[in-house]
């Protein structure tokens, strides 16, 4: 049996209303697999590869580089199968035909955050997906449930999963008691509770990796596996001028070394990185939370917090990730684990943004058996 | 997400967070509470435009109306400022400053240099600026550079909602007397902003746009002029950094001058009239510190020489659009290409 697949624009984030077409990385007449990076698409935040959601013969480059389109638009045609040029023409025909570009972010009624008073404070979480047992995703230090804006929804087919904003970060509250691990999983328990979720996968990047490992320390019970991804907590080292380069930025010329430390490609640093950071950096609170999060976790430039021996214990599966050229968090803090250790080559600390792909496909290899 | 507000109402919301945090703050001004015991719709107006609208209730008995004496209400301000009070005063009209000048320029600007750095002046003067409203030649002017030039004054002139909210509350939290000019065409102006309070620095300028052939400069308004020039020039080919001040004093020369000495070439656009504005300033900043990087003379787009015109059509020749920035840029362009 045979079928057209149209390709079409993406919409990474609730404000992605148009994205310009990089370079096509594959050809026409090329064959193409399930979650091939078929194009590069650059939007005003991000620049990221459009994954195939269908395997087939890519038959058609309709949108050209360089080229910016609204999102849904059609980008290119992909066969399973045969059909004739005269079939493709009819469908391209249709699709342009009937093709409304929406509105803007609110027209799209698509999913999108919520957020929730737990125990005094606001947090925000964005769920996504149905059925499994549920997949908790935790950022990072001075990050938001944006970090997973190319993981999330790939994670979510067939599966519920959960971001959240930290508190004191993202759009959650500002405010930190005591600013230590402890402190972060009670709040991630106490959003677990509020969505009647007895226990969860947990995924956390960097400082988030280090608390999904502390919320397995405390309630060993509720964390059914653990993949940890550029982790803390399980070395000493960390890069200390970063985080007090992060922390003091007040400005786009400050932040922006900071910022490209993070990544192995330097350009993905672009304006409205720099404005979006900026722009959580202003808002009351945050400074504060992050250098109670400084003093609690990271004082003196060191990882205060170790906990390898929750992954000698053993009690979870667990799946290490790391960018090989990480230059927040060394990869060698990976070894010597009992767990599952993938190290990609080139990849740096954000290694979920800049290889979504390799780190989608490795997290749901590690969910499926479990 | 952040929600979209109009920069009226971001305004009306910094006032109304920054009160509700700090006892000390207050308004007053002409009919900033307005109307005030009369039953209905028409209670408590909240100034000519309604933009203080809804704190008279909020705040019992720190909107404070004033009688019809600039210099009498600016007066007091400026004496409860440097008794520790932090007031928001309306100046109804930018065009009104005459009435008050002696009280800012002689008196909230020299008392930090004149009593040694000993004495703080901690208030905040909103008023109306810029032209579009058909409101003729004393209600439409856009004084900034008036009071960019007087030292101890900081002046601020926010280009959208969210820039509006976290450069006000700055202003407010601010130690120094600060001139906070709202674009009267702005008020409309719809934009994301964040629910939470935030703080803009003053002396940041705001990149809306990066680019590499020309740098276009603003504050206020005509950035989002600027900004649709550099949209219309992208179709051209023509790439645009667009530069929003926020703060025209203190002014942030370093972002300019790298940008210039990026691009080479400089389009500075301000609706002040020409002589002696922020576009002269800021050409001579970048002859004076960035000559060997221009490859073309430095443009300027401001309002002509005259008091703002109440025929209609004579007024939309007055204000710069964006046709005209683009005339600019595409002279710069050419200007290098034949020399």
């Amino acid at each position: 049996m045979s079928q057209i697949h149209t390709l079409t624009m993406p919409k990474w984030g609730l404000s992605m209303t148009e994205g310009r077409v990089d370079v096509w990385l594959k050809e026409e007449g090329q064959v193409i697999a399930k979650g091939d990076e078929v194009l590069d698409v650059e939007t005003d935040k991000i620049s990221s590869s459009v994954e195939a959601p269908f395997s087939g013969v890519l038959r058609r480059q309709i949108a050209r580089p360089d080229e910016t389109l609204p999102v849904g638009a059609l980008l290119g045609i992909v066969v399973e199968g045969e059909a004739s040029e005269a079939e493709i023409d009819a469908l391209v025909e249709q699709f342009q035909a009937s093709f409304v570009a929406g509105d803007g972010a609110e027209e799209d009624a698509g999913p999108t955050p919520q957020k929730v008073e737990l125990g005094g404070r606001l947090i925000r979480y964005f769920e996504r997906g149905e059925g499994g047992i549920p997949v908790v995703l935790v950022h990072g230090f001075g990050g938001d449930l944006n970090n997973w804006l190319f993981n999330h929804e790939a994670l979510a087919a067939g599966r519920r999963v959960i971001a959240l904003d930290l508190p004191g970060h993202g759009e959650s509250g500002k405010k930190l008691e005591r600013g230590d691990l402890d402190e972060l999983s009670e709040v991630v328990l106490a959003l677990l509770d509020h969505l009647d979720i007895p226990a969860a996968h947990f995924v956390g990047h960097s400082m988030g990796g280090a608390v999904a490992l502390n919320t397995a320390r405390l309630a060993a019970q509720r964390v059914r596996s653990l993949v940890l991804i550029a982790s803390a907590g399980l070395g000493e080292d960390i890069n200390g001028d970063y985080l007090q380069g992060f922390a003091q930025a007040s400005n786009r010329n400050a932040l922006k070394p900071q910022l490209i430390k993070l990544f192995s490609n330097a350009e993905l640093v672009n304006r409205q990185m720099l404005e979006d950071m900026l722009k959580y950096k202003r808002l009351e609170g945050v400074d504060s939370a992050l250098r109670a999060l400084l003093e609690a976790v990271f004082a003196d430039g060191r990882q205060q917090v170790d906990l390898r021996g929750v992954i000698e214990d053993a009690r979870q599966p667990v799946l290490l990730i790391w960018g090989s050229d990480d230059a927040i968090i060394p990869v060698r803090h990976s070894a010597g684990l009992p767990a599952r250790v993938e190290v990609l080559p080139g990849q740096a600390h954000m290694v979920q943004m800049e290889a979504a792909e390799q780190v989608n496909r490795l997290i749901l290899d590690f969910l499926q058996p479990l | 997400m952040a929600r979209k507000i109009s920069y009226q109402q971001a305004i009306n919301e910094a006032l109304a967070q920054e009160m509700g945090r700090d006892p000390s703050v207050f308004i007053m001004g002409e009919d900033v509470a307005g109307g005030a015991g009369a039953p209905g719709e028409n209670d408590a107006w909240g100034g000519v435009l309604g933009v203080t609208k809804g704190l008279y209730h909020q705040f019992p008995g720190r909107v404070l109306d004033t009688p019809l004496s600039e210099i009498g209400y600016v007066g007091a301000a400026v004496g409860a400022a440097t008794r520790g009070m932090r007031p928001v005063c309306e100046l109804m009209f930018v065009d009104f400053a005459g009435c008050c000048l002696d009280q800012i320029l002689n008196q909230a600007a020299k008392f930090r240099y004149m009593f040694g750095g000993k004495a703080t002046t901690p208030l905040v003067i909103r008023t109306m600026v810029g032209a579009g409203l058909r409101a003729a030649a004393q209600h439409s002017q856009m004084l900034t550079s008036l009071w960019t030039h007087i030292p101890g004054l900081k002046v601020v002139c926010p280009s959208s909602p969210y820039d509006a909210k976290g450069l006000l509350i700055q202003a407010i939290r601010d130690n120094d007397p600060v001139i906070f000019c709202e674009h009267k065409m702005l008020y409309s102006l719809q934009g994301d902003v964040p629910e939470e309070l935030y703080s803009i620095a003053f002396g940041e300028a705001n990149f809306l746009r990066d680019g590499k052939d020309v740098t276009l400069v603003s504050y206020g308004k005509t950035v989002n002029t600027a900004m649709d020039a550099a949209r219309n020039l992208a179709g051209r080919g023509i790439d645009c950094e667009v530069i929003d001040l926020r703060t025209t004093s203190p002014l942030d020369e370093d972002s300019i001058l790298e940008s210039v000495e990026k691009t080479g070439r400089l389009v500075v656009i301000d609706e002040a009239n020409p002589r002696c504005c922020v576009a002269t300033d800021i050409s001579a900043l970048v002859a004076q510190k960035a000559f060997a990087s221009l490859k073309a003379p430095i443009e300027m787009v401001t309002a002509p020489h005259t008091p703002v015109p109440f025929s209609d059509s004579l007024e939309d020749l007055y204000i710069p659009d964006a046709a005209k920035i683009e005339a600019a840029v595409l002279k710069l362009i050419e200007w290098s290409a034949h020399s």
